[in-house]
């Protein structure tokens, strides 16, 4: 069952690395590192309860929080053009 | 199956030319060697590798990109000689794994030293389950902590070098403000 999920989670990590390589828009290749990254948490659960060791369910989820802040970093990055950048809500208290 | 994305990720890196997309692929290539690392069982490699590779790097490579231009020149010729040189250092190095002793060989000299002492002493000296959290936290810690400061040393620098365009302007903004 867990070997099931395993391959089936290589496989959809597969799919994801080629979005990354072909993706003609910068879009696509965010989208494919976010979900590369969750299929990487995915894997270190299911690798986890594969070798019997349930505590890696605590990685992962660390995995998923430094997976969350990177997202956010590159989309801030294609927003604003650089990540010192403070946010909408500042810039509107600087237009007033 | 990972070891073989990674090699994929690594040629795609060297060949793309656009540096925003092969700036994804470093997060892809960092999040499968920290899955690599896992397998292997080393687990506080595998954090730092995660926290590093794919998160602080990441940022740090797109500030930089937001500083300098977003596409690669194109190599105005193929460097053989550099390829000339890898190609023999690589088959040097694979000539030299033949020579060394079986994976797991129980009398290999890196298992004859302090091996067998990490394995039988590390838990009733540290009372760490993880052998390489025992030896990197307790029995190197000494050595970790001069890593740490020498990192944050070298991330005081870098703020210092880079901050200080920003807090000129910062130092208006805050004005403004009262």
């Amino acid at each position: 069952m867990f070997i099931a999920a395993a391959l089936a989670i290589l496989v959809t990590m597969a799919l994801a690395l080629t979005r990354a390589l072909l993706g003609p828009t910068v879009y696509d290749r965010i989208l494919a590192v976010n979900m590369f990254g969750t299929k990487t948490v995915l894997i270190i659960a299911v690798y986890g309860f594969l070798t019997g060791r349930p505590d890696f369910l605590d990685i992962a989820l660390v995995y998923a929080l430094i997976n969350f802040i990177s997202t956010i970093a590159v989309l801030k990055f294609f927003e604003y053009g650089d990540l010192g950048h403070a946010g909408t809500t500042r810039r509107k208290r600087g237009a007033r | 199956m990972l070891l073989s994305f990674l090699a994929v990720t690594a040629i795609a890196i060297v060949s793309l030319r656009d540096l925003f997309a092969v700036v994804m692929l470093f997060g892809i290539y960092s999040l499968l060697s920290a899955s690599i690392f896992l397998v292997l069982d080393a687990v506080d490699v595998s954090f730092t590798e995660a926290a590093v590779g794919a998160g602080i790097s990441t940022v740090l490579m797109l500030g930089t990109l937001a500083l300098t231009a977003r596409t690669e020149k194109k190599p105005a010729h193929l460097a053989w000689l550099p390829l000339l040189v890898v190609a023999i250092t690589g088959a040097a190095l694979i000539y030299g794994t033949l020579d060394m002793p079986r994976w797991g060989d129980a009398n290999a000299p890196i298992n004859q030293h302090v091996v067998p002492r990490y394995i039988l002493g590390s838990l009733p000296e540290t009372s760490v389950p993880n052998i390489v959290t025992a030896v990197l936290a307790s029995y190197r810690g000494y050595d970790t902590l001069g890593e740490v400061t020498v990192i944050f040393t070298a991330g005081i620098g870098v703020m210092l070098l880079l901050g200080n365009g920003n807090s000129n302007r910062r130092r208006k903004k805050g004005g403004r403000k009262r």
